[in-house]
């Protein structure tokens, strides 16, 4: 059978690689969609043909299931995010961070914290430091991670809190420098998934969501740079 | 009051971004407008194409050159920080710059047509009475092409005020310096505060018919519109 899949931008590269596997291995398919979580959950209350919703925070399925809009039970973690500090630059960033508290740049992007979980957890970082008043003035925001991430990319931020998955490939960085923010600087960046009412009767929607939690896409997970639960 | 310090800080900073850009506008459009208007050279149809582009561009090609280009590796962004200028994206400036490549056919096009409706005639009679180029240019073809010039500042304006995908790709959601009306909007929907959102959606669309309305329902416009 198919099963359509909402999926937050910052999993688009994993997604890709575990969608062709378990179309390999099971012969259903899998139509992907990529996008920002907010924009997904209004897309979902007005009927959107989702089945599968990968999400980048807990917080938005947990209000589809709340409104009913999700099958009872569907619900859990299929990846922990991770926040680091990036850029291009090679050598830019410490594997300490101190770059933040030197203040030497003129922009540090993060992506919008009202909206994206890795833009608040960006913040969080900033409080415990406190770094917040001092990189005030500094701050750009992307109006999600994939653009916080473009910013610092393209140079016009010196350096950015990207998701880890974004800069990280088979155990390191792919490229320019960066600093693995400590776990205990900010709250656990859990990206829930849920199946949709849409994919209640849908086997290929259970058997992609059995496929996530297995060994073969955890394994993906972990590769890009992922925490599990 | 429904809109917060934050949206009407927005309202504000779009309206001067649009002021400004419409200014910039006329001042490099009129000349841009008056040589396809007038010129028989090979390379109109070459520039012509190139000031209407933005029309059927979507924005995010805009913005990622603008973005490219601007940023420090970038030709524009070198050019501007030799000059000692820094480099344009997350500022004003830059959204400015942006905003007058955005809007240019919007305000060339009704000019170049208005100074094409006024035809050879006039300025025959004007350069008989000795009158020099710029003197014909300030005292005969900018009245005879006053609608037009109307109708360019009204649209080059209304277009700014909603110009949505390049401020986003090169503005960095800024306070105050590059949050317009367009991207609060965005980020009221995208955190789900529908009731902020429709008061200043809800604005936009009045603001849009309003000045639509005034520029279709006054007939000495329509010399400026093709």
């Amino acid at each position: 059978a198919e099963v359509q899949v909402a999926v937050a931008a910052n999993f688009t590269a994993p997604m890709k690689d575990i969608a062709s596997q378990f179309e390999k291995d099971t012969g259903h398919k899998v139509i992907t969609s990529f996008g920002p979580t907010g924009g997904f959950y209004s897309q979902i209350q007005n009927g959107a043909p989702f089945e599968v919703f990968l999400a980048a925070d807990d917080t938005t399925p947990e209000k589809l299931e709340k409104e009913g809009g999700t099958v009872a039970g569907s619900r859990f973690t299929y990846a922990v995010g991770k926040l680091v500090l990036w850029s291009a630059k090679p050598g830019y960033v410490d594997d300490q961070g101190a770059v933040l508290k030197k203040n030497a740049f003129k922009h540090l992007s993060i992506a919008n914290p009202k909206t994206a979980p890795y833009g608040a957890a960006a913040v969080q970082v900033l409080a415990k430091l406190g770094l917040t008043e001092a990189t005030k003035s500094k701050l750009v925001e992307g109006a999600s991670i994939a653009q916080a991430h473009q910013f610092v990319a393209t140079g016009n931020a010196e350096l950015g809190f990207v998701a880890l998955s974004q800069v990280y490939k088979d155990g390191k960085l792919t490229g320019g420098s960066g600093w693995n923010v400590p776990g205990d600087l900010y709250e656990p960046i859990r990206q829930d998934a849920v199946i949709l009412t849409k994919g209640k009767d849908n086997p290929a929607a259970q058997a992609l969501v059995d496929y996530l939690k297995g060994p073969k896409a955890t394994e993906v997970i972990k590769a890009y740079g992922y925490g599990l639960q | 009051m429904p809109l917060s310090e934050h949206d009407l800080a927005a309202i504000r900073l779009t309206l001067e971004l649009a002021s400004l850009t419409t200014v910039l506008l006329l001042v490099v459009g009129t000349p841009i407008a008056w040589w396809l208007a007038r010129t028989r050279s090979r390379l109109k149809g070459a520039i012509g194409a190139v000031v209407a582009l933005p029309l059927v561009l979507p924005p995010t090609v805009l913005g990622f050159y603008l973005l490219v280009t601007m940023g420090p590796h970038g030709p524009i962004g070198q050019l501007t920080q030799f000059l000692g200028l820094g480099t344009l994206p997350f500022t004003f400036a830059g959204l400015v710059v942006a905003s007058v490549f955005y809007s240019l056919p919007f305000v060339v096009q009704p000019l170049q047509n208005a100074f094409e409706a006024i035809g050879e005639r006039p300025l025959e009679v004007a350069s008989t009475l000795r009158a020099g180029p710029w003197d014909t240019f300030f005292t005969v073809v900018v009245p005879l092409a006053r609608p037009g010039f109307i109708t360019a500042a009204i649209l080059g304006f209304a277009h700014t005020v909603g110009e949505f995908g390049v401020v986003l790709m090169i503005g960095g959601n800024i306070p105050e310096k590059t949050r317009t009306v367009a991207v609060q909007i965005f980020d009221h929907v995208e955190a789900m505060e529908y009731a902020q959102a429709h008061w200043l959606a809800g604005g936009m669309v009045l603001f849009s018919f309003l000045v639509l309305f005034a520029l279709y329902s006054s007939r000495r416009f329509k010399a400026g519109l093709s």
